[in-house]
């Protein structure tokens, strides 16, 4: 049996660079695309894009990460639309970091998130299609000995229209790859579009369906250890030792015990063998370090702690009219609070992370990430190397929802690297699922308060919201970049950016810290998850005291914009036709409709929920969704990730939550963290308008709707006003 | 020693006898298309064929399955029930991620095996495997047209 050195790394590298994070996702989020010129600084560096294989297959590297949201097909949808080539044949692969692929703001970030990975690159991608057209048609200029302006292509292929000769981009490839990237290719037409708007299949699906795909968890590597590792029960506290480590030593195939920050680690010939042995480990935890978790933290006492502040003036994060005035004048004033729960991503994929030390001193890392450039630069700060020495490799994603940012502790691949590092050899660290629930980055749990004044007539006059709280933008970027006055965004969103009008009306931001040893992170449609919930459920409260119909409502304050009122009248249409109800349905089930609208990632949304009661709790059984993300790229996969989305919006409205007991984490797996399943999953129905906005996001979007629907739908059943996600909690009374 | 018949090859394998089927077939025999998902076989990431039922190998031991037909999703185009789920699953673009597909596919193979012509019950009671992706409708539309083509 290997006898390893007793190592604690707890000291080293990870302290200091647990919290260097570096996340790129824009604090506040521009509302327009970069300017065009920006957005396309690097659009004609073609050969770090493509490659053209002599069996026509076009290679394709893409700035983004596939999880299943089918960005692998938009991008090649994009390239082939102005490439004139085949969709079908397209090999996407994530790309390196590297400097090309920096497409985002302005051509100088890179990240999958925000919904943004179609609407920032269309233009680039359109134009990187174009430029290498253009150098395959003059390759086929050389050889055909034909002007460049006699030619066309179509099909993967230059033709000569007056000759009827045509050549094969393949056998092209070549000669086009030694010419220069022209500058000021020209681009489609728009109208002539025939691989853009299309609802085309996407790449990989059947190697999706039969296991073919390797994630990270998947990866091998020649040597390598496999470890298990056994976080401290309540963060914050560091393993003094492990009074066992002689007897877990000698279990089979256990090669090292190892104190990493914050956990213990095993490294063994196989993970199983691994997480067998951590698991007997006696550890002694002491001196607490780092973001460390209150020994008496709930749920609960948070919550207390963001209502204790209820009424706090806020920080101003939007603001119309004079809101004192107007709401000192109204004739009625109704209020309520609204909280959400504390959520994890619970993607399927436990993370991973595998490291190897090269004998030049460089290092490969795999590991699942949403920022490739960034989760290099954490590697390499964990390595005590330069940047330039680490191949971070970005396997596709087992789902991720905000999963994969850079979120310090929450990562696996520190822990690899400093235990490849002391053993020797490539290590491949698996959190258990048990694990991976303890050290999420968690969706914060939040809190609201609303104020709405009405007129004797029913008009609202005044409209106050505040969202208390923190994020993960000022946990992960700090109080410092959010702006004056400070504004958490993602605390925020949902709240603000709504398109309703009102005479006065004013929005704020109360900070309230979580603790430290809570991490927070971006969850799927981020702060809408909650406050679209929050506000889009006040206003239908609002709208009974007015003794309003919850669409007629919402179309009046929405009479300034064609747009909104457009997707409402289409969501009705799809539902056929508007009836809150309650009503009595086919199967005698006594039903009802819920309405709400959402203004997420430059996407509009409009959602209607079907439900009955039965045994005390909602059944959900048609979600009608409207969304207009400006224009569609691929119809078919906006219809999958809006209903998507609505299935993991319904999960958390009915049921997840992470509850913690005296400052440990006790959902621990799926029995006791709830995710919607199939016997809970309704009928979706989509319909995307393509309006002709400006591009939108299509990711996430789906989301925010389905909570508020869902609730406005349980009130005109019930006369019940949910106010607290998620609704599993409550016992509706049957109607 | 353990005999283990996976796929229709024979393998002799020095295991602890209480290792889940799980990690055998994908630390031991590099069948990594079958997916750790809970480890306690509440998701069904892990699901593969044991002498044709589905079963969530995490939850299976190595000697538990002695003596037994293994199949995972390695071998499901050669099932020919499972060859029709899988057209069925491309045709309907059923995975998004794909984490949990082989683990749906193969008790869809299970089902659609025992059950040709499943009723909507049916379906929800065989298949209970989670799907963070939310596409539960497009695997209930796959399976319905396998069956169809059965």
């Amino acid at each position: 049996m290997h006898r390893a050195t007793p190592a604690n790394l707890s000291r080293r590298g990870l302290l200091g660079a647990g919290l260097v994070l570096g996340l790129a996702i824009p604090v506040r989020a521009p509302h327009a695309q970069a300017s065009a010129a920006a957005a396309l600084r690097h659009a004609t560096r073609v050969a770090a894009y493509l490659r053209i294989a002599p069996d026509g297959t076009i290679h394709l590297q893409n700035p983004f990460v596939e999880g299943g949201q089918g960005i692998d097909s938009a991008v090649a949808q994009i390239v082939a639309e102005e490439l004139d080539a085949d969709p079908a044949r397209f090999v996407v692969a994530c790309a390196p970091p590297g400097e090309a692929y920096r497409v985002m703001q302005g051509g100088n970030a890179r990240f999958t998130g925000g919904s943004l990975s179609v609407r920032s690159s269309f233009a680039h991608f359109r134009t990187l299609g174009a430029t290498a057209r253009a150098m395959l048609v003059e390759a086929a200029a050389a050889r055909l000995d034909a002007p460049a302006s006699t030619l066309s292509t179509g099909a993967g292929r230059v033709l000569h229209a007056s000759s009827g000769r045509a050549i094969d981009y393949a056998d092209l490839a070549e000669a086009a790859a030694a010419l220069a990237p022209p500058a000021g290719a020209p681009l489609k037409d728009p109208a002539r579009f025939r691989v853009i708007g299309r609802p085309l299949p996407r790449l990989d699906v059947r190697a999706r369906s039969t296991g073919r795909v390797a994630y990270a968890i998947d990866v091998k590597v020649e040597g390598m250890l496999l470890a298990a590792v056994l976080h401290a029960p309540r963060a914050g506290a560091q393993p003094a030792a492990v009074t066992n480590e002689d007897a877990l030593r000698a279990l089979p195939g256990v090669h090292s015990v190892h104190r990493l920050p914050g956990a213990v680690a095993v490294l063994a010939d196989t993970w199983w063998r691994a997480k067998s042995a951590v698991a007997q480990a006696q550890v002694a935890w002491a001196a607490l370090q780092g973001p460390v978790m209150e020994a008496d933290f709930d749920a609960a006492a948070m919550l207390g702690r963001l209502k204790a502040a209820a009424g706090t003036p806020g920080n101003t994060a939007e603001e119309a009219g004079d809101l004192r005035t107007a709401m000192a004048g109204a004739a009625r004033v109704i209020e309520a609070e609204y909280d959400a729960p504390y959520l994890a991503h619970a993607q399927m994929e436990p993370p991973s992370a595998t490291a190897r030390f090269a004998a030049d001193g460089t290092l490969d890392v795999w590991v699942p990430n949403q920022a490739p450039d960034l989760f290099r630069a954490s590697a390499a700060r964990a390595a005590g190397i330069e940047e330039a020495k680490v191949r971070l490799h970005s396997p596709p994603l087992g789902g991720f929802f905000g999963r994969h940012f850079a979120y310090g502790s929450a990562n696996a691949h520190t822990q690899a690297i400093l235990l490849a590092r002391t053993a020797s050899r490539p290590v491949k660290v698996i959190w258990s699922r048990e694990e991976e629930f303890a050290r999420d980055a968690y969706r914060p749990l939040s809190f609201a308060t609303f104020r709405a004044g009405l007129d004797p007539s029913g008009e609202v006059v005044a409209l106050q919201a505040s969202g208390y709280g923190e994020g993960p933008v000022t946990r992960h970027f700090g109080a410092a970049r959010l702006g004056s006055p400070p504004v958490d965004g993602s605390v925020m969103e949902g709240l603000t950016g709504k398109p309703y009008r009102f005479a006065a009306k004013r929005m704020e931001f109360v900070p309230v810290p979580h603790p430290p040893g809570v991490n927070l992170g971006f969850w799927r449609s981020v702060g809408h998850s909650m406050n679209d919930f929050f506000l889009e459920s006040f206003l239908d409260e609002v709208a009974h005291a007015a003794g309003r119909d919850p669409l007629g409502f919402r179309l009046a304050l929405l009479s300034w914009s064609e747009r909104h009122r457009a997707l409402l009248q289409e969501v009705a249409a799809l539902s056929g036709g508007w009836r809150p109800g309650p009503f009595t349905a086919e199967d005698g089930t006594r039903r009802a409709r819920g309405l709400a609208m959402a203004s997420p990632f430059g996407s509009e949304v409009a959602t209607i929920a079907e439900v009955s009661v039965r045994d005390g709790e909602v059944v959900v059984h048609d979600l009608w969704i409207a969304i207009d993300p400006g224009r569609a790229v691929n119809p078919r996969t906006i219809a999958e990730q809006v209903e998507s989305a609505a299935a993991l919006g319904l999960s958390a409205a009915l049921a997840e939550e992470v509850v913690f007991a005296r400052g440990e984490v006790a959902t621990r797996n799926f029995d006791t963290y709830r995710v919607l399943r199939r016997d809970c999953m309704p009928r979706v129905h989509v319909r995307i308008v393509d309006s002709g906005a400006p591009m939108g996001g299509v990711g996430e979007p789906g989301t925010p709707g389905v909570a508020p629907a869902v609730a406005n739908a349980v009130f005109a059943l019930t006369g019940q006003r949910l106010r607290s996600m998620p609704f599993g909690k409550a016992r509706l009374a049957g109607p | 020693m353990i005999e283990l018949d996976v796929n229709g090859t024979t393998h002799r394998l020095e295991v602890e006898g209480d290792t889940p089927l799980l990690w055998v077939l994908r630390e031991q025999l590099g069948l990594t298309g079958t997916k750790y998902g809970c480890g306690i076989a509440a998701c069904g990431a892990c699901t593969v064929l044991l002498d044709g039922e589905a079963a969530r190998s995490c939850a299976v031991t190595a000697e538990a399955v002695a003596g037994r037909r293994v199949t995972t999703i390695e071998a499901i185009e050669a099932h020919p029930v499972g060859r029709r789920v899988v057209e069925a699953w491309v045709e309907h673009q059923a995975p998004q991620c794909g984490y949990c597909q082989s683990g749906q596919v193969m008790a869809a193979t299970a089902l659609l095996a025992a059950v040709p012509k499943p009723s909507a019950a049916q379906i929800r009671d065989a298949m209970t495997n989670i799907c963070r992706c939310g596409t539960y409708n497009a695997v209930a539309r796959a399976i319905g047209a396998a069956a169809e083509a059965g």
